[in-house]
């Protein structure tokens, strides 16, 4: 019993009055040092911040981190998310003193190893997907969808073409695609998939016009399957002088294989914490570029790299000036967008390379195709069994919750059990009972068998011992945790005990 | 093959079971004339030791400046611990905590990181960060907004006395939901004045403490005057400062309504000015307004106490087109990083920082002012970060000073709406890291540079 209570506490239930980390104190402080500032903006209460050693903290954030899973402890499968390995080398490189110890308003002169390593990003970038520019600001992928969203709007309105009111999202989109619709004062159409995971292209035709500003998608779409009629989309939205807008969430799948830029999208957002690897870090930082085609070029979100060849001897890089970037649709970050997460990004562009790259694509498509159809062999139903898999797929478990009544949440929580973290539920919404499975090219077929392992161990126990799945999981720090309290009975910040 | 685990058996055993011949034949559904072969454009990959040593020829270009530069990013120590612990693979690796009970680390630590911010702004409630204090205050802007349920005018006042990097984000981020932004003007100290009547009644009041200047606002008379307005009051504050200085809470007879900002001087490095985050707290009756992620404290099916994300109902991914932002992410490593930190330094440590700060900041403002052709811009005390005006350009000296190794400050002519007023003004932050030694230098430095 002491010891459940001891793994809950927080860190301000560890602290003692007048405790503190000693080595952190600040010294050679004047007596009267802050007499200058008027009493009256000064504080006067002190805020219940902890007060525990050194060690204390150390040992209590150590003791919370066993408590994640994470990539670097668990096969982590999530649809859409691309739960990459996160090389260690690009965190160092990151973290070379000379990167993370430089101010965003630097000098120019004192700044040229960071905007040569932006400027080659950009480049990078462009290349792999095969746009005309870039930009590196966008903090994160729905910064980008706004981004791209709003140079949609620019472009449009610096045409004259104040009627295009509408944004189109496939039903089975990501729910930052609506969102970001809005954010940008647009309204939403959906346009319906079919049962193919294709997109009904009929309905598109009857829902285009010239109140289209433009349609978002992803390829492969978020049923993880590759969008076959693409060309004809573009031709559709195009036709009638809307844009296309392509979310980068599953670019890991087609890297080196098909670049956006070919198959029509105007403008697109990369993820670079999943195709590039950089780490999640428990909820962000991501980032989110944006490339554009020509016509968007004027329109690109700001900062933006420049090289001036040969200022006396060597490249120059700067920041493109006002004046170059005056129908830009402004600044996202008070500074250069995640920088060091664009460092990261580069090293691991660095380190693949253009074969590494190309690979990417081919390698998680291939472990895609392998689990799924290592799990259509063993029983499980496929949502889309008559498409190849891309850099992921979709089970159903709609037989399973008929006949067993075990929900899709069930097994999810019962593989955890198994040390896996569960794939994306419950998305696409219109599949019902489902997984979004995403397994990564840096996953080896080991770790892909013991997956099934799990699963089929997890279907016998849904016909023996249905509960055990059902109140699962079991071996976790919890088990499973009242969602309806925790909304209805807010508890977002510690008290003292009274 | 770099990150990719697969032997030639492996590949050989998958594709038999998957009934293809080779992984080509898995893209057989892109249609011919997409999938043509790539140009051979980017370089060869390099192993790690090659990446290593070419990012350090090009990070040791910018190396070994002592800063003096603030801005909105300030050059704190950042104790050892913080990205030793921040850094383990359990917290930079994990995913948004959707699967709770595989999360516990991550939401528990979110949780006491709203508690702390809570704390030290004297506010209710706290989300679990958004992208930088930038955005993060255009995102406050549009809750006012939503949340002002009187008045409807989308008329947003913001002191002029804003960071203008600040108010770039936010024009770029409000502009597409009729949101009209009307500055207010400051006076001869650098401060707001209050408004006259003239001005239309605002929906929502920004302003910052300390100011773009490092001035001092009056935000008592201001929040007061705010609040009669009917408007919202949005606080911009630096978490450091919160040392010595009135929490936004505790501002005027009823405190704001929203304190927002940027969580870089709490252990994040300065990293070219991201990744950092953005704080966003709030009355509790604005809860349900506020955009981001939300960690609530529940129990689990025994009983035992856990932790999870809440409210989710205003985001996104449930709400689509109706959520309160667009916003997925939260900057999970940096809150990582800025808990330790809290818990390290204490509410004791994190004073002794802002005071000395403030007392290295008094010390370098009154040498440089006795220098011939040096003024103070605005009268009146300050907080860690100064205005002065030379008799030569600003951005001149920063550029000469940067040949000494020394990062003089921020020339306002870095800011399109100060270029042409105050070619220049110089702005210079002092934290409680740089010596004595080194601010002599500085002055040593600043001095031989403008005697030419």
């Amino acid at each position: 019993m002491e010891l459940t209570k001891k793994g809950s506490s927080t860190i301000f239930d560890l602290g003692t009055f007048e405790r503190r980390a000693h080595a952190q104190r600040v010294e050679h402080i004047e007596e009267d040092s802050i007499a200058d500032l008027p009493q009256d903006l000064l504080r006067n209460d002190v805020p219940a911040l902890p007060e525990v050693s050194e060690l204390q903290a150390v040992r209590h954030y150590t003791n919370l981190s066993k408590k994640n899973f994470s990539i670097d402890g668990q096969f982590y499968p999530l649809g859409s998310c691309t739960m990459k390995y996160n090389p260690r080398a690009a965190h160092r490189a990151a973290s070379l003193p000379g990167f993370l110890n430089r101010h965003p308003h630097a000098p120019e002169k004192v700044s040229q190893g960071f905007l040569g390593c932006l400027y080659d990003l950009q480049n990078i970038l462009k290349e792999l997907t095969g746009m005309k520019g870039v930009s590196l600001a966008p903090m994160a992928g729905a910064q980008g969808e706004f981004a791209g969203v709003s140079m949609i709007r620019a472009y449009h309105e610096a045409n004259g073409d104040a009627e295009r009111r509408e944004i189109i999202v496939p039903s089975a989109a990501h729910g930052t695609n609506p969102a970001t619709a809005v954010m940008c004062g647009y309204e939403v159409t959906e346009v319906g998939v079919g049962a193919d995971g294709d997109v009904d292209v009929e309905e598109l035709k009857s829902k285009v016009g010239p109140q289209t500003a433009g349609l978002m998608m992803t390829n492969p779409s978020t049923c993880g399957v590759f969008e076959r009629q693409i060309t004809q989309i573009a031709d559709i939205v195009h036709g009638v002088g809307g844009l296309l807008y392509y979310d980068g969430a599953n670019l890991n799948a087609i890297l080196g294989k098909v670049k956006p830029g070919a198959m029509g999208f105007d403008v697109l957002h990369m993820n670079l914490h999943k195709t590039f690897a950089t780490p999640h870090g428990g909820g962000g930082p991501g980032s989110g570029p944006v490339g554009v085609s020509d016509r968007l070029l004027p329109f690109l979100p700001i900062p933006i790299v420049e090289k001036n060849e040969a200022k006396d001897e060597g490249d120059w890089y700067s920041w493109a000036s006002a004046e170059n970037t005056r129908q830009s649709i402004g600044k996202l970050s008070a500074f250069s967008g995640n920088s060091g997460i664009l460092l990261r990004a580069l090293a691991y562009a660095l380190l693949l390379g253009e074969q590494g790259m190309n690979r990417v694509g081919e390698f998680a498509t291939l472990n895609a195709n392998y689990l799924a159809a290592r799990l259509s062999q063993s029983g499980f139903e496929l949502a889309y069994p008559d498409r190849r898999a891309t850099h992921e797929f979709i089970i159903t478990f709609a037989k399973e919750a008929k006949e067993l009544n075990v929900s899709a949440m069930d097994i999810a929580k019962r593989l955890l059990d198994y040390g896996v973290h569960a794939p994306t539920t419950y998305f696409p919404l219109m599949v019902p009972e489902c997984f979004l499975i995403e397994p990564t090219e840096t996953e080896d077929k080991s770790e892909l068998d013991g997956f099934v392992d799990a699963m089929k161990a997890i279907r016998e126990e849904m016909l023996n011992d249905r509960d055990l799945v059902c109140t699962a999981p079991h071996t976790l720090p919890v088990r499973r945790l009242d969602d309806v309290k925790a909304a209805r009975e807010l508890d977002l910040s510690w008290s003292a005990p009274s | 093959m770099p990150y990719i685990p697969h032997t030639q058996s492996d590949v050989e055993s998958m594709l038999e079971t998957i009934g293809v011949d080779s992984v080509d034949e898995l893209f057989d559904e892109i249609p011919a004339g997409l999938a043509e072969e790539q140009p051979g454009s980017l370089s060869a990959g390099l192993p790690e030791l090659d990446m290593l040593q070419s990012m350090q020829e090009r990070a040791s270009l910018d190396e070994g400046n002592i800063c003096f530069a603030g801005a909105g990013c300030y050059d704190h120590h950042i104790p050892a611990a913080v990205w030793d612990i921040a850094s383990r693979g359990e917290f930079m690796t994990a995913y948004t905590p959707y699967q709770a009970e595989a999360s516990q680390g991550t939401l528990q630590l979110i949780y006491e990181y709203q508690s702390m911010m809570t704390q030290l702004m004297g506010m209710d409630v706290s989300n679990a960060s958004v992208y930088d204090g930038a955005s993060g205050l255009a995102e406050a802007i549009l809750m006012a907004v939503r949340s002002n349920k009187t008045n409807k005018s989308g008329t947003v006042l913001y002191a002029e006395s804003l960071n203008p990097d600040y108010l770039s984000v936010v024009e770029t981020i409000v502009s597409s939901q009729g949101i009209q932004l009307e500055a207010m003007a400051i006076g001869e100290h650098g401060t707001v004045e209050i408004a006259d009547s003239s001005q239309p009644e605002p929906a929502a009041v920004v302003i910052q403490q300390p100011n773009f200047f490092g001035r001092l606002e009056l935000v008592d008379e201001i929040t007061n005057w705010a609040h009669s307005c009917g408007a919202l009051v949005i606080a911009v504050v630096n978490p450091t400062s919160l040392g010595i200085l009135k929490a936004p809470g505790f501002w005027g007879d009823n405190g704001v309504d929203i304190a927002c900002g940027d969580g870089q001087p709490l252990g994040v490095p300065m990293s070219s000015g991201g990744p950092s985050f953005g704080f966003i707290c709030c009355k509790s009756k604005y809860v349900r307004q506020i955009p981001g992620r939300v960690v609530g404290r529940t129990e689990d099916l025994d009983g035992r106490v856990g932790y999870t994300l809440t409210l989710q109902a205003r985001e996104q991914h449930i709400r689509r087109g109706k959520a309160t932002s667009n916003i997925c992410t939260n900057q999970g490593l940096l809150v990582t990083a800025g808990t330790i930190y809290m818990s390290l330094m204490g509410f004791q440590g994190l004073k002794e920082t802002a005071i000395k700060s403030h007392q290295n900041c008094n010390y370098l403002h009154s040498r440089l002012l006795q220098i011939t052709g040096v003024e103070a811009m605005f009268g009146g005390p300050f907080f860690h970060e100064f205005a002065i005006r030379l008799p030569i350009k600003s951005a001149d000296l920063v550029d000469a000073m940067a040949d000494q190794g020394i990062l003089a400050g921020v020339s306002f002519t870095k800011f399109d709406i100060w270029r042409d007023k105050y070619p220049n003004a110089l702005l210079v932050a002092v934290t409680e890291k740089r010596t004595k030694a080194e601010m002599d230098k500085y002055v040593d430095v600043f001095t031989r540079v403008l005697a030419g």
